[in-house]
């Protein structure tokens, strides 16, 4: 009885999806604001991503300026900055707002929500076979609380004491007293405000993502036949779950410190002569509950760009991806793993040698996935029959820099070597390296591959190959040298490296990476042109599957409507990977197993 | 088409495995504040001190709304409405009573002098049992909404899925609170 009705229900289901589009009246508020449709909510959040990304750029462009050129005025920037550049040459205060900002902009406003909250709502629905996300609602809502979050971040750069300028790690006491520095005032404020909104939209993102992966797969969508996308989108949004939650816990005991005399995070203070009546608190507890979300949010950022790097790659060396399953393990490590070594951030706060010890042991292991994942990537370009579109330069572009930033990484793990290199420019150049810029090459690899099926139209290649090689030599040129000025003890968040005799000497070097870091963003704004250009006057997408591809979004209309097929969601029948089987270039994943057919 | 139905039924409704991972993120935030409550506790001026009898009652209060909404949720599906409204509105009071003898407990402690500022021990008291009750009025907000629905002519949905998750996610804020209550009487 229960199971005809089950039949009736589901039935009537598939009927109602079918005929979706022909009921749903969309006017231009339902269908380009507040859409539920996953496909435009994904473009939301890329363009509302690429807007910060701009204005996370231009911050780093104008500290390099005072960084490159400490001696030299520039008046422009006072007609531009006003008060905070009297005389055309930057206030101290000003750059460690442009410092924290920039950091906190392109951390979680560019490189989590712009990233995943892209990649995550456009491919996860798409490539497991499903008309929409579990719950359309909370995923729309989702990026209204981003927007909401972006417009008190934006707003906070205005106001009279200027944006948070405490470092985007917002250590108390800076952060907590009001009375510490300018940027410790209403704009810390307005930083604790949006980055609580920010932590809601990522929630209800990633809760959206995880539920829509484990129930919503088509028929013969098993785990196992996941393209390694969803896999790195599913680890990332779980990571998320459990780790903003904590971030949240420890804004929150923050604002009552700001805001409500409580110390939990405040003892024996003197500001101006003047004893603070809180007692108790230590500074260190943020520490811990900080870098308890700010570890996994390392491979918040990076595990999307692993994914769309490894399908990307498998695409166009036209090979199966190299060790399909170890791949899934690996992430599955990580995520693991990025829970467990968060005091590796913590070795200077005198945290007990003998805890360190198990810190620097759990860090070291992450070397074993990554270098399983690195592995992997090569083996699979390895003989394959490799086209250089756009998209796969960045890719290993990607590979590339999470090479050379991930041995770095191995420097700073240890608590010994870290005592010496921490807080130095050797960290700012691993970080940016490994997970900064990699993440950015995953992203422009993903934005160039499914470009035409977001927009129906393709980017311009010529463009496309300037945009990567000015960036990947920039990218290179810039944070190589950064290396030799840690290792030579040179601090991070200095304004003026002139002042100390020890680091005149890299001043030709600094000018060298700050001249680099204006060419660098400058090829970034051609990527912004090419791309508002193409989404207009690109060469119009004509083939469904212009890559040649295996996975499911390639089999839905040039431009897919609210609901993605047309008539029934396609059925799967093998993974992902199938390129170059028994001598056909791509066999799709709806394709069924044929009799004859080989196990690879 | 059969089988896929099956397959279908078998697999949990998006909607509650979405809650489910919502009170995985939830526990994470409390899991945050607690581990937080134990590393302070070893502060050499860590203040300890009862918690007011009320909180006792509030933890009664709240077993039972627990109860109710169990009975409403057999009730709707056994498409008995009228006792489902009447469990539904008592629950509803209780959640508002919860939160009320919550809210009278912390005046009490506030004027016997132990404010949010005195101490540590004190603050994360107001803080913890604070968010908890904050995840109650999110709860009775969602039963006002099921309410407003149950009451309503128009609406003649016999959907339990909305119900079950209501009741799940009530079932999780009373376990919540037996939990810290018993964090709090353990650990001081």
């Amino acid at each position: 009885m229960s199971t005809t009705a089950a039949v009736h229900d589901a039935h009537a289901h598939d009927v109602h999806d079918a005929h979706h589009e022909h009921h749903h009246h969309e006017t231009f508020i339902s269908k380009y604001v507040f859409s539920q449709d996953h496909k435009m909510i994904a473009k939301q959040f890329l363009i509302t991503g690429m807007i910060w990304a701009i204005i996370g750029g231009l911050f780093s462009v104008l500290f390099r300026l005072q960084l490159g050129y400490p001696e030299s005025t520039f008046p422009w920037l006072e007609d531009f900055l006003g008060h905070w550049a009297k005389g055309g040459k930057l206030n101290p205060e000003f750059y460690y707002a442009l410092v924290t900002m920039h950091g906190t902009i392109l951390v979680f406003f560019v490189l989590t929500a712009g990233l995943s909250g892209t990649f995550a709502n456009f491919l996860i629905p798409l490539q497991i076979g499903a008309r929409d996300m579990a719950s359309p609602l909370l995923n729309m809502l989702s990026y209204w609380f981003f927007f909401l979050a972006s417009i008190i971040m934006f707003a906070s750069l205005f106001v009279q004491t200027g944006p948070a300028s405490g470092g985007w790690t917002i250590y108390p006491p800076l952060s907590a007293l009001g009375d510490a520095s300018s940027g410790s005032k209403i704009g810390m404020d307005l930083w604790l405000v949006s980055m609580a909104m920010f932590i809601v939209s990522s929630l209800l993102g990633g809760l959206n993502y995880i539920s829509t992966i484990l129930n919503m797969r088509t028929k013969g969508m098993s785990m196992t036949r996941m393209p390694l996308t969803v896999w790195a989108l599913f680890f990332t949004a779980v990571l998320g779950v459990l780790s903003f939650p904590v971030l949240l816990s420890g804004a929150i005991l923050l604002l009552f410190d700001r805001n409500l005399g409580t110390s939990f995070y405040l003892s024996d203070i003197v500001i101006n002569g003047k004893i603070l009546p809180n007692e108790g608190g230590s500074a260190i507890l943020f520490q811990h509950l900080f870098w308890f979300l700010g570890h996994p949010e390392v491979y918040i950022i990076l595990l999307p760009a692993m994914g769309m790097s490894s399908e990307i790659i498998s695409v166009n060396s036209r090979k199966p991806i190299f060790g399909y399953m170890a791949m899934v393990g690996s992430m599955f490590a990580i995520a693991i793993l990025a829970f467990l070594v968060w005091a590796h951030h913590m070795f200077v706060t005198g945290l007990n040698p003998f805890l360190g010890a198990f810190f620097v042991l759990l860090t070291l292991l992450i070397a074993v996935p990554s270098a399983i994942k690195v592995f992997n990537w090569l083996t699979t370009l390895w003989r394959g029959n490799i086209r250089f579109t756009p998209a796969m330069l960045f890719a290993i572009g990607f590979v590339s820099l999470f090479i050379s930033g991930g041995l770095t990484g191995i420097f700073l793990g240890n608590s010994a070597l870290d005592i010496h290199l921490h807080d130095t420019y050797f960290v700012i150049a691993h970080f940016h390296i490994v997970m900064g810029v990699a993440s950015f090459f995953g992203m422009f690899a993903g934005v160039y591959h499914w470009f035409p099926k977001m927009f129906g139209r393709f980017m311009n290649n010529t463009l496309a190959y300037i945009h990567f090689w000015v960036t990947i030599i920039g990218a290179y040129l810039i944070f190589w040298p950064m290396h030799y000025e840690g290792l030579a003890g040179m601090p991070r968040r200095y304004y003026d490296y002139g002042m100390w005799e020890s680091f005149k000497m890299f001043g030709g070097l600094n000018q060298f990476i700050s001249f680099v870091s204006m060419i660098v963003f400058a090829a970034q704004l051609l990527f912004v042109f090419n791309f508002i250009y193409s989404i207009f006057k690109g060469r119009k997408l004509t083939a469904l599957n212009p890559w040649g591809a295996n996975t499911l979004e390639w089999t839905t209309p040039l431009r897919p409507g609210h609901g993605n097929w047309p008539g029934e969601i396609p059925e799967v029948h093998r993974g992902a990977y199938d390129y170059g089987k028994d001598g056909r270039e791509f066999i799709s994943q709806t394709e069924p197993v044929g009799p004859n057919e080989s196990h690879h | 088409m059969a089988t896929m139905a099956m397959e279908q039924r078998k697999r949990i409704h998006p909607h509650k495995f979405t809650l489910w991972v919502a009170i995985a993120s939830i526990l994470m935030m409390f899991a945050g504040l607690t581990s937080a409550y134990i590393v302070k506790r070893n502060q050499a001026n860590w203040f300890t001190f009862d918690l007011p009898k009320v909180l006792w009652y509030s933890t009664v209060v709240i077993i039972v709304s627990s109860v109710t909404i169990w009975m409403a949720e057999r009730q709707f599906k056994q498409r008995e409405m009228m006792a489902y409204r009447r469990l539904l509105t008592v629950t509803f009071l209780l959640g508002l009573l919860f939160v009320a003898l919550q809210v009278i407990g912390f005046t009490t402690m506030w004027k016997n002098g132990l404010t949010l500022q005195k101490n540590v021990s004190i603050s994360f008291l107001y803080i913890i049992v604070g968010l908890h009750a904050v995840h109650v009025l999110g709860g009775v907000v969602a039963l006002m909404v099921m309410f407003a629905k149950a009451f309503s002519r128009k609406v003649r949905n016999y959907n339990s899925v909305p119900v079950e998750v209501m009741s799940t996610y009530w079932h999780f804020v009373d376990i919540l609170w037996i939990y810290l209550l018993v964090f709090l009487l353990m650990i001081r």
